[in-house]
């Protein structure tokens, strides 16, 4: 008998038992189940929820890949500062790559295993169907930690994040939050000393301290906030031969993620638009308040506010938060409307928050979070004003 | 021009299985049947016993709401059979059908001379009250309340839909007779859609006010139309019947005859010559499609892809429809269905789809839901095929938790389930647009109407 045959029988065998849920996650993983219509629409559309993820999750796939190799380069070049010479030369290094494997995939699979099982757990005593939407979580929550969580940090993190982030509300399409930042955000709030300090953005950086091996992990947002001097080029800064977190720091790729979300019509090109939108008009007034002397060096302020406002765009997370986690359909606005306040206030705040939070200079997934809270009031107004406009029609008939 | 209806929102689903222009007489069925739950919202009280002899016109159940409502037999014959489902709810009237068709006598009427109360009677005791349609709900009409206008849209835009232009061509008196009558029952306008670029024999109708469609579906929806013309307030009501309708309610005026025949395609892959034949309304589907039907793993669908309804083999064709829809069944398994390219299925995503390349491309599309039932995620998508001035997801949901206030404020008077089919035929989480739409109507109109 076929495999097809064979998983068939198996399908039936399963139904209305309290494993169909899971069995029937790894079956449709392989094919498209035999379901067909009944009532309503006799055909449907090609597209579904696996294929819609599918999409993201290869939007993102560029951006892992770099993140391996940045995470050997920064290693390397922290070590050795010559490294930054030549940097195509020695980034698309194996060595280089080695360390991706060893530190970033771990970090993957640690994510989706982790991530998958509470859904498998979920599903089975729900009895409700696995859904799509941790594929796409888990494969951001790598991208955004730095290089050097612990794993079992991770592994804490991504069961809060599944179970409060998204489960307690019913899944995949009931959360308010976006269940990855939700997972950032704890690892942010549980672990503050490790996960704010200058150390983790570069490997080995934290094994080294106190050593005389010491190597720095600083990020540009950190040198920045310190008011330092910044010692990478545009050029690096848009590219992403920075540290940072795992697959943040190459706005070249993220912009051709966002080309591909953008192109597919799976990612808001609202959202995305105006994001950037709004971060590059906060970063124009911060530059207009140090022009008008109102800030001056002596201010801690000072090495953000100054930065030109479309370097604001190419460092820290915002063009990665803008592209991925701002255009989540579930937690974001829903109206087309709204999704343009909400890219916006979402660039503004991220801007906002990195400028003036000094504990933690990256504002993106706290401004993200905040919007994803106002996201259903925007879309209220938004709608209402749809309403507002029917009642109106009603009442110049009547007068 | 204001009075033209131009839509851009939207998507023309282009299938295999265009009917050909050429219509052929298909034998009389032995058996026709009625169902009353073609006529939604309406609890049937049965007149003609099993075993009575009925003529063509001749009442089978009325109404239990208003017991003006009268439905007729298509056909001259022998009740045979009340098949009953479950409490006792009549599923069907099937009648054997004698050899000729022997009519009711009406008489004949001059349209112009009458009253709207004389038109209204005439049209309750011949058993066409039943054609009329009002909007909201999507109901037969309630004869109590005066409508705002009357919509006829004869431009179809469904998939594979009766080429309206071919199936009524010489039809004009009796569809004028038929306008005439109707006019007088709304203070408003009857307004009458037709195709932009059409010699539709509705176009040279006097009494009404015409306006051309042009756009994807579902521009030949009426509600799309009603929208853009005279969209509905709260307390408004707008009466809405086909031109296929139309034409029998002429030929009553005219010949004193119900004559339910109608012209219907038979469209989809599973026909292998797909092409128009004359039926009665209610004949049987084998009778309709004999030796022209593969009925090996096949859907038939009485109406089209979008709203019809799924008929058997031994079914009946549904009372208002004409169009019969045959393609393949989708039950079986597709290896990596769901991230494969896919080039043989269209979408409006371009997720590994490929269908935005070849617009023109006819599809041969079978009835697998391409993925399984989720919860609502995708945003942004429903709107671009959806040409009414609402937010159909958010009116989707309220629907779903049936919350009154919202169904009402966020346009819910103004819907038919049609006009959520396109937004179910994309639906990314295959949640049951139709459905949810029809309950939530039924709700309304008990709570509401």
């Amino acid at each position: 008998m076929s495999l097809k045959q064979n998983l068939h029988n198996l399908k039936e065998k399963y139904k209305g038992t309290k494993m169909a849920p899971a069995f029937n996650a790894i079956h449709t993983f392989l094919y498209l189940p035999n379901e067909v219509t009944h009532g309503g629409t006799h055909v449907k559309a090609a597209d579904d929820l696996k294929r819609t993820m599918n999409i993201v999750i290869l939007a993102m796939v560029p951006c892992l890949l770099f993140g391996m190799f940045n995470a050997g380069y920064q290693h390397y070049a922290a070590i050795d500062s010559s490294l930054r010479a030549d940097v195509l030369a020695n980034f698309f290094t194996f060595d280089n790559f080695w360390i991706g494997i060893i530190k970033v995939l771990p970090l993957v699979i640690v994510s989706y295993g982790v991530g998958l099982i509470v859904e498998f757990i979920f599903a089975v005593i729900k009895g409700h169907e696995v859904e799509e939407g941790y594929l796409v979580t888990g494969m951001l929550v790598p991208l955004i930690v730095p290089i050097d969580t612990p794993l079992w940090m991770l592994a804490v993190a991504v069961i809060f994040g599944v179970v409060i982030g998204k489960e307690v509300f019913g899944g995949t399409g009931m959360n308010i939050l976006n269940p990855a930042l939700t997972i950032r955000a704890f690892l942010f709030f549980a672990y503050p000393t490790w996960m704010s300090g200058d150390k983790v953005w570069v490997y080995d950086a934290v094994n080294r301290t106190g050593t005389p091996d010491a190597i720095s992990g600083e990020t540009i947002l950190g040198s920045y906030a310190q008011n330092q001097e910044v010692v990478y080029s545009t050029f690096d800064k848009f590219m992403g031969f920075i540290p940072g977190s795992v697959g943040e720091t190459s706005t070249f790729l993220i912009l051709i993620g966002a080309a591909i979300l953008i192109f597919t019509k799976i990612g808001s090109w609202r959202i995305i638009l105006s994001a950037f939108v709004g971060a590059a008009v906060m970063g124009i007034i911060f530059n207009q308040v140090v022009a008008a002397d109102i800030i001056t060096e002596s201010s801690k302020f000072y090495g953000l506010m100054n930065t030109v406002w479309w370097e604001h765009l190419t460092i820290g997370g915002l063009a990665f938060g803008a592209v991925f986690m701002a255009t989540d359909p579930v937690t974001g606005s829903q109206t087309n409307k709204g999704k343009w306040i909400y890219g916006f206030l979402i660039g503004f705040i991220s801007i906002m928050i990195r400028v003036f939070n000094p504990a933690y200079p990256e504002g993106v997934f706290l401004a993200i979070l905040l919007m994803n809270v106002f996201a259903p009031t925007i879309d209220h107004y938004v709608v209402q004003g749809n309403v507002q406009k029917r009642l109106k029609r009603a009442k110049v008939k009547t007068a | 021009m204001s009075k033209d209806i131009r839509i851009k929102k939207g998507l023309d689903i282009k299938l295999v299985g265009v009917a050909e222009k050429n219509i052929s007489e298909v034998k009389r069925s032995a058996i026709y049947a009625i169902k009353p739950e073609d006529f939604h919202g309406i609890i049937p009280k049965l007149v003609a016993k099993e075993g009575a002899e009925v003529k063509a016109g001749e009442v089978l159940f009325y109404s239990k709401s208003d017991e003006r409502i009268l439905f007729p037999s298509p056909v001259s014959g022998k009740v045979v059979e009340v098949i009953r489902g479950s409490r006792r709810k009549v599923i069907a009237i099937n009648i054997a059908a004698t050899a000729t068709q022997e009519y009711k006598d009406f008489g004949t009427k001059d349209a112009s001379n009458m009253s709207a109360e004389e038109v209204k009677n005439h049209l309750f005791a011949s058993g066409c009250w039943p054609f009329v349609k009002q909007r909201p709900f999507d109901v037969v009409a309630n004869p109590n309340q005066a409508p705002k206008a009357i919509f006829v849209s004869a431009y179809a835009s469904a998939p594979l839909a009766a080429d309206l232009d071919y199936t009524l061509a010489g039809k004009e008196p009796e569809l004028q007779s038929a306008i005439t009558a109707i006019s007088k029952l709304t203070e408003g306008k009857v307004h009458v859609s037709v195709g932009a670029n059409s010699n539709s024999p509705l176009s040279k109708l006097n009494g009404v006010e015409l306006h051309k469609v042009s756009g994807p579906h579902p521009s030949g929806n009426v509600s799309t139309q009603i929208a853009q013309i005279n969209p509905i307030n709260k307390g408004e009501v707008v009466w809405v019947i086909t031109p296929q309708d139309l034409v029998i309610i002429g030929e009553l005026l005219l010949t004193g005859k119900f004559n339910a025949t109608r012209t219907v395609a038979l469209t989809g892959s599973q026909f292998s010559k797909p092409h128009y034949v004359t039926a009665i309304a209610g004949a049987s589907v084998s009778d309709l499609t004999k030796d022209n039907l593969n009925t090996d793993n096949t859907r038939i669908i009485s109406g089209n892809v979008l709203s019809g309804k799924q008929v058997k083999e031994s079914g009946f064709l549904g009372f208002y429809d004409n169009q019969i829809t045959a393609i393949p069944e989708g039950n079986d398994y597709e290896f990596f269905g769901w991230n494969k390219p896919i080039f043989n299925k269209i979408s409006t995503s371009r997720a590994l789809t490929f269908s935005w390349l070849t617009p023109k491309k006819k599809y041969d599309l079978n009835t697998n839901t391409n993925g399984e039932h989720r919860a609502f995620v995708v945003t942004g998508s429903y709107e671009e095929v959806f040409p009414l001035d609402m937010y159909p997801m958010q009116l989707l949901k309220a629907f779903m938790y049936k919350d009154l206030d919202e169904m009402e404020a966020l346009g819910g008077y103004e819907i038919a389930p049609e006009d959520f089919a396109l937004t179910e035929f994309i639906c990314v989480s295959k949640q049951p647009h139709q459905k949810i739409i029809r309950e939530g109507l039924d709700l309304m109109r008990e709570e509401l109407g």
